[in-house]
């Protein structure tokens, strides 16, 4: 076998590691969407009102305008588990019994990766359900549909190599939790929660720049049928920039330590 | 001749200022326990980190299974399997997992891997438990599913980094039994260890590493003579006759507390007649006598504490 050809079975082998680990442990993914769900019902049944009257449409309007962030936010939150879990992997002898074999190195990462990808969309799916329930009425078609999905896809690939990076650097698993914090805040500082030209100036300027802005504008359109513009393409470019940075820097820690 | 399955020179590493290995040579010929002792600290395990690849050393050439360390790092990962002194298992996998894992890892094919983690589970008596968590196993099963997911790829040359240590009795004596086992079957073994006496049992060669050098090498046998540890000790009733047997024996060391008298011996039969025939035709009486032969703690606390020493006059 080539080298290439072992660099994918020892990836797959991770890749069945990491699913076999999240089957037996179905805890570890029910508990990342609990806290984007309470914010989901906070947001509509107690502070909807407002801003859905702020914005227009009312309640029923405002569970529409805030399903893109809120996803982002579900990603987010796994992607913290993520980062949680490679830093415990880290501190287990198992990685250092992992680096003494003959196997492709980033394999043990992109094991992880998979299994983060299938988290997030799992979470996200979950997310989704639940805004339906409560009034969530997308008018997208199937292609639509699918786009969105695909986009969805690349972000938490781009969620994951990030967070695996981040668990990688982070000396303990309890600092691990608190690395990928910020990205819980963008869906926030960006058009997640109310239109950007609600804020003041220089909040505007960063969250009409920020990476989730975008994403947030895309999903939006393809679920919605609101303007989607260029966001598709500096959508799609953010999340492979941040995927491929990520990744080399992942690669590179886990080279060095 | 007999082939190195590790061959060592001038091992260096420090961490900053820290000087972890400072020139260490090793020869470790093939097929045999190779034990490398020390106390906590003294590099063993830092040791082991590079020869297995896992850090890279400041300095040296190292040659492991035939293969450059530095030059061919992955035909040596190919070569060794590593024990190491944290439990490397995936604990949140069962035992039979973990060593299909390794299986898969290896490039073992379905079949192959299933029959090899099979015979594995039933040589270190992991059959019962090896559909549960590995986090449900005691000390002393994790460290046996440890040594048989490091023997699924059947390593020419084994690392064992403290690997009995936290063990109960037991579960020691049964991890000397397997590692006597591999060597039976033409296997390297390189051990750390803080436990004289598990060198002792185990070791077919002996080096003493203190504070990054290696301050003695040999058999146990050859040790243990390296060191006048060895001494007869008297006991007398009376400090007179402690001060007669001190004259007639210039070369003890008195306790005139304890009215003892340690007397440097190698404990043999006739030296111990000869002493005495003096002490008798002297008419000193004695109250006790007991015979100490050197183990390895005298070696070991004799040529650390030189070292010791050594340093302080520095």
């Amino acid at each position: 076998m080539t080298t290439l050809a072992f660099a994918t079975r020892d990836s797959s082998t991770m890749v069945r590691r990491q699913l076999k680990r999240l089957i037996r442990y179905p805890a570890m993914t029910v508990q990342l969407i609990i806290t984007p769900v309470i914010i989901l019902l906070l947001f509509v049944f107690v502070l909807g009102g407002a801003l859905g009257a702020g914005i227009g449409g009312g309640r029923a309007g405002y569970v529409n305008y805030i399903v893109p962030g809120i996803l982002l936010m579900t990603a987010a939150t796994a992607a913290t588990g993520t980062a949680v879990m490679v830093a415990t992997d880290m501190t287990e002898g198992i990685i250092a019994r992992f680096r003494t074999m003959r196997i492709s190195r980033a394999s043990v990462l992109t094991g992880h990766v998979a299994g983060s990808v299938i988290q997030q969309l799992l979470s996200m799916t979950a997310l989704i359900l639940i805004a339906l329930a409560i009034g969530f009425r997308p008018n997208a078609n199937p292609l639509e549909w699918l786009a969105t999905i695909g986009l969805l896809t690349l972000f938490a690939l781009a969620i994951s190599w990030l967070s695996v990076a981040l668990g990688l650097k982070s000396p303990t698993p309890e600092a691990a939790g608190n690395a990928p914090m910020p990205l819980l805040l963008l869906p926030f500082l960006g058009s997640g929660f109310v239109p950007t030209d609600s804020m003041p100036t220089v909040l505007r300027w960063f969250a009409e720049y920020q990476p989730f802005t975008p994403i947030m504008e895309t999903v939006r359109g393809l679920l919605l049928g609101t303007p989607i513009g260029h966001n598709g393409i500096i959508a799609i470019a953010w999340c492979a920039g941040i995927a491929a940075v990520s990744y080399l820097w992942a690669k590179s820690i886990f080279n060095k330590a | 001749m007999t082939n190195l399955a590790i061959a060592a020179n001038g091992l260096r590493k420090s961490y900053g200022d820290k000087v972890v290995l400072d020139g260490i040579d090793l020869a470790v010929p093939e097929g045999t326990i190779f034990a490398l002792l020390g106390p906590n600290g003294a590099g063993k395990t830092t040791t082991v980190q590079i020869l297995s690849t896992l850090i890279p050393a400041d300095g040296g050439s190292v040659r492991v299974a035939g293969h450059d360390l530095t030059g061919n790092p992955d035909d040596v990962r190919g070569a060794i399997g590593v024990t190491g002194q944290y439990s490397a298992v995936d604990k949140l996998l069962t035992g039979e997992e973990n060593l299909l894992l390794m299986a898969d890892l290896k490039h073992l094919s379905r079949a192959d891997g299933k029959r090899r983690a099979a015979e594995l589970l039933e040589r270190f008596d992991l059959v019962e438990a090896a559909r549960k968590p590995a986090s449900t196993y005691s000390g002393g099963m994790q460290r046996r599913l440890d040594l048989a997911m490091t023997l699924v790829g059947d390593p020419r040359l084994i690392f064992l980094d403290e690997p009995t240590t936290g063990l109960d009795p037991r579960s020691r004596r049964e991890m000397w039994r397997i590692v006597r086992e591999l060597v039976a079957g033409g296997v390297t073994i390189f051990l750390t260890t803080q436990y004289l006496e598990e060198a002792d049992q185990l070791a077919d060669r002996i080096v003493l590493l203190d504070h990054g050098r290696l301050i003695a090498e040999g058999t146990a046998e050859e040790l243990k003579r390296r060191i006048p540890g060895g001494h007869i000790e008297l006991t007398f009733t009376d400090p007179h006759l402690l001060d007669a047997a001190r004259g007639l024996l210039p070369a003890g060391v008195a306790d005139p507390e304890a009215l003892t008298l340690q007397v440097p011996s190698d404990g043999g039969v006739r030296s111990i007649r000869e002493l005495l025939a003096r002490l008798d035709q002297n008419d000193i009486d004695i109250d006790a006598m007991s015979v100490h032969t050197p183990d390895l703690d005298d070696v070991f606390l004799t040529l650390t504490g030189q070292q010791k020493e050594k340093e302080a006059t520095r």
